[in-house]
């Protein structure tokens, strides 16, 4: 359906987002070329765009709240470390065992909490973060703490191994496509009418047949597998996990990149995403005055696109129309 | 042949007993219409038979089956599908999503096929032509594409009994659907569902706007503090003591 003329057509017809995507894939060849820190910060970006895209399925589209995702990336994150820098695992099966870890604890806590509405729900999520949280620091046997691991090996198949920050940028920016693309799908089909649904009408959704507890629990489920993903790629393009990485300034980073790209909609995680990565090199010039000019921009985004960047092309639209 | 039969249903809500031993049965045709004052325990009762509260006491049987205390969606599986008072759209989805929605007891497909679109296409392009022709019928086509929460809310109300009609229903409730609604509005809502009855649906609605519902139902049952006083066709429950005592001269006076 989506041809190349309906991609034009829609274009012309609404030139934002296309000059949105077009600029940040510009930027992005820009930085793989001249490399260097940027590059950092770019893979820095798109592991959180995979995380966010992902937060996005069960807050933006499903409509809950979840302040614990931080959890599943850090139990992924920490098995996929432990697993081989301390007994000489693979990368690959070490992921793969710590997305499937993450996403176990993930139903063994949805299943009870996601009967619970509103701000319990948010509440049980704190504490899930909290705890695992807690867990790194403590069980210093196999976490070494703050201390945190080092000497993680990058992922790759045997003897292919992605180990130059090109590549890995290469690497993690196919995952943050497929994960976006994915979740276009989600958004598009019945599941995801279905999860928009439950956020609009909780009782409308039942009264069409809809066992809301039961996708409540799928779209949570959805999330915390992008969370896990997120947290195992994170510790192999890095090469160092701590529990800082997992704390809950990802929490916070997390939700400031879903409002000011725009909560709900698909694109709007990954812009967020990449903005909200970028913004502090941005500000960096502004030395002392940094962190005030970063909340300038955060405010001024959400004063005049008060539904996020991704609402952008909407007001267009809604500008042309009333022209 | 009786579509959906209560047996002594009653609900209590701590002293208060907002339905009473009520017992009715509504046959396989037509339009039954409940109607009381403010607080005579309709929508208490369109709770009870939707799944949305279990009864205290009292059975309700659908379609043949006892379905007293399943969950909404279980009943809404077996083909009763409600409406609110208060319009429940999903603000969020577009207007022919909304409707789409409506169709998720008759598809299949959860994150394979959302995942590989491919593996839909049939399924989701007949879920689109339904819906297009729902929203073609009750007159919204035009709008298939603007989010439901910016419709006007007459409109809202069509939208919400299309999307309910997507699903199919035996039995159709509508709580209060011409609430708010101006004359023409009103009017168009009445042939609507004219036409739905005529399509072999059950409705069964809960109404406060008297001239609506004399020109509407086929059959009339009056609640009267959570006891069911009377029912029949319109002439009778107009002409009998204990309904105009209870409801009818009191809303005829409030209508003058």
């Amino acid at each position: 359906m989506t041809s190349l003329t309906t991609i034009w057509a829609e274009a012309r017809r609404n030139p934002v987002m296309p000059a949105v995507w077009t600029l940040a894939a510009g930027l992005v060849a820009y930085v793989f070329v001249t490399g260097g820190y940027l590059i950092a910060v770019l893979h820095f970006a798109a592991i959180y765009v995979v995380f966010v895209t992902g937060l996005n399925i069960f807050m933006g589209y499903a409509g809950q709240v979840s302040f614990g995702h931080n959890a599943f990336a850090a139990i992924s994150g920490y098995t996929s470390a432990v697993l081989t820098a301390n007994h000489g695992w693979e990368p690959l099966p070490a992921a793969a065992l710590g997305v499937s870890g993450a996403l176990t604890c993930a139903l063994i806590v949805g299943y009870p909490t996601l009967r619970l509405r509103g701000h319990y729900l948010a509440m049980a999520t704190l504490a899930i973060g909290l705890i695992v949280y807690e867990i790194a620091v403590q069980w210093q046997a196999v976490t070494q703490g703050y201390m945190g691991i080092s000497g993680i090996p990058p992922l790759g198949i045997g003897r292919f191994t992605v180990t130059s920050d090109r590549a890995i940028l290469v690497l993690l920016i196919a995952f943050a496509l497929i994960g976006v693309l994915a979740a276009g799908g989600i958004r598009r089909s019945r599941l995801g009418r279905a999860f928009v649904a439950i956020a609009g009408s909780e009782d409308a959704a039942r009264a069409l047949g809809i066992d809301v507890a039961r996708y409540k629990l799928i779209a949570f489920l959805i999330s915390a597998f992008y969370a896990a993903v997120a947290g195992s790629l994170f510790v192999h393009a890095v090469g160092f996990v701590s529990p800082e990485v997992y704390g809950l300034h990802m929490v916070v980073l997390a939700f400031t990149m879903l409002y000011v790209g725009g909560i709900g909609t698909i694109a709007g995680a990954a812009l967020g995403a990449l903005v909200i990565a970028l913004l502090p090199e941005t500000v960096r010039r502004f030395s002392e005055y940094q962190d005030l000019a970063y909340g300038a921009v955060l405010i001024l985004i959400l004063i005049y696109a008060p539904g996020g960047l991704a609402s952008l092309s909407r007001l267009w639209s809604a500008k042309k129309e009333g022209a | 042949m009786t579509l959906l039969r209560l047996d002594a249903v009653t609900r209590r809500f701590g002293g208060l007993v907002a339905v009473d031993n009520v017992s009715l049965e509504i046959a396989r045709s037509g339009v039954t219409a409940i109607i009381g004052p403010n607080g005579a325990g309709k929508t208490t009762l369109f709770n009870v038979i939707s799944g949305f509260i279990a009864p205290s006491a009292g059975h309700v049987e659908f379609a043949g089956d006892d379905i007293t205390g399943l969950a909404a969606e279980e009943i809404a599986k077996r083909g009763l599908v409600r409406t609110f008072q208060l319009v429940q759209l999903f603000e969020n989805l577009t207007v022919l999503e909304n409707v789409k929605v409506g169709r998720h007891l008759h598809t299949k497909g959860g994150l394979g096929s959302a995942l590989l679109p491919h593996r839909a296409r049939t399924i989701e392009a007949g879920v689109e032509t339904f819906a297009r022709d729902l929203l073609n019928k009750v007159g919204l086509d035009a709008h298939a594409d603007t989010l439901a929460g910016v419709l006007p809310y007459g409109q809202k109300r069509l939208l919400e009994i299309a999307r309910a009609l997507a699903a199919e229903p035996k039995l159709l409730m509508l709580d209060e659907p011409a609430a708010g609604l101006n004359r023409g509005e009103t009017t168009r809502l009445a042939d609507l569902i004219r036409r739905i009855v005529t399509l072999g649906v059950t409705v069964l609605l809960i109404e406060h706007d008297m001239s609506f519902v004399m020109n509407i139902a086929d059959r009339l049952a009056v609640l009267d503090f959570g006891k069911l006083i009377a029912s029949g066709t319109p002439a009778e429950v107009q002409r009998n003591p204990d309904v105009i005592a209870a409801y009818l001269g009191t809303m005829e006076a409030a209508h003058a």
